[in-house]
């Protein structure tokens, strides 16, 4: 832990509470959104537990809760959080090789601590990144499911706070670095292009997976135009 | 009962997803270019993230507040503008649209 605090500065400190601060408001609302729809309170703070993914729980007792079938809803939550595969080969090497630390870090791995640590170029930056952000989350999104479910229907609709609109500006904040390299931002163009165009006809998690053909188009596209010199190579970006 | 083994199973589920990366590439050495590849597709997948949770509510357009807020704190991050303004902008700008009624 010490090394954690002697690597990250006050900045990077600070980004990161202020994630976890939003990430527990949303806690609440999930928290408070399940108890009031019926379930018991025992129930969002087990998920929030053992899943530790916002997106995957909200749509697993969206699912429940309309009545759906229990077995529907882990089907949905696991097609929302196949994402993980590829960012566990992303950032696989943050987490260490002792088994205690893999285990552990594996259960961290959600969007924004991979965010954060793809936003670290310097490797001890970026596993001090990734532990505090998973850490840091792990605590406050627990702790905020059980206030919610206590009683914080205050908070019970986040989009009133501008929440919703707050984590998308986060990831893609995190994001703009890594898009400065020309196959990177033309992959994801390409690939959220087609996530954009088929997310009103398929179920929640897929269009997002479909993206991963930006990856393919703009690789390929890469070979063939990057002759024996290597033209893909731009004076400013190093290859 | 039902949903405590509902639980478990997402629980696994979704730790095996997670854990096969960290497992696997320890296994086999990488080539600089999978490495690349690797990386890449996470910075592709956060991105379709971005633009969907944007612009996309339970299959259908988001409305305006939301987009708005997203934009504002894209362009101050593009600008260099410090995370915690990028962040209270773009949740500010969409809380104050919806008090205004925009949808």
């Amino acid at each position: 832990m010490r090394s954690i605090r002697r690597t990250l500065d006050r900045d990077l400190i600070r980004d990161i509470g202020l994630v976890c601060l939003a990430d527990g408001v949303v806690g609440i609302s999930f928290g408070a959104i399940a108890v009031s729809s019926g379930f018991p309170l025992w129930f969002p703070m087990l998920l929030s537990l053992l899943v530790f993914a916002g997106a995957a729980q909200f749509l697993f007792v969206g699912v429940v809760a309309s009545g759906g079938n229990p077995v529907a809803a882990v089907l949905a939550g696991l097609l929302v959080n196949a994402r993980h595969v590829p960012f566990g080969f992303a950032v696989g090497e943050v987490l260490g090789t002792s088994w205690a630390r893999r285990v552990a870090g594996t259960h961290l791995m959600i969007d924004e601590t991979v965010a954060f640590a793809l936003a670290e170029r310097e490797g001890e930056r970026r596993r001090a990144a990734y532990w505090a952000c998973g850490i840091g989350l792990f605590l406050c999104w627990n702790l905020g499911v059980v206030i919610g479910g206590f009683g914080g229907a205050a908070i019970s609709d986040p989009a009133a706070l501008g929440l919703d609109a707050a984590f998308p500006a986060v990831l893609l904040a995190l994001l703009l670095p890594s898009l400065r390299d020309p196959a990177a931002l033309r992959a994801t163009l390409i690939g959220a292009a087609i996530a954009l165009a088929t997310a009103p006809f398929l179920p929640a998690g897929l269009p997002v997976l479909l993206a991963l053909g930006g990856v393919l188009a703009a690789f390929g596209a890469d070979r063939r135009s990057a002759g024996p010199n290597e033209s893909a190579c731009r004076e400013e970006t190093p290859c | 009962m039902t949903l405590v083994v509902a639980t478990l199973v997402l629980g696994a589920g979704t730790f095996a997803f997670r854990f096969a990366g960290p497992v696997l590439r320890a296994r086999v050495k990488l080539s600089e270019r999978a490495e690349k590849l690797m990386v890449t597709s996470a910075v592709v997948l956060l991105g379709a993230l971005v633009l969907t949770q944007t612009f996309i509510a339970d299959q259908e357009f988001a409305g305006f507040a939301r987009p708005a807020g997203v934009l504002v704190g894209g362009v101050l991050a593009w600008r260099k503008a410090p995370f915690i303004v990028v962040v209270l902008a773009a949740a500010g700008t969409a809380a104050g649209l919806r008090l205004l009624g925009v949808p």
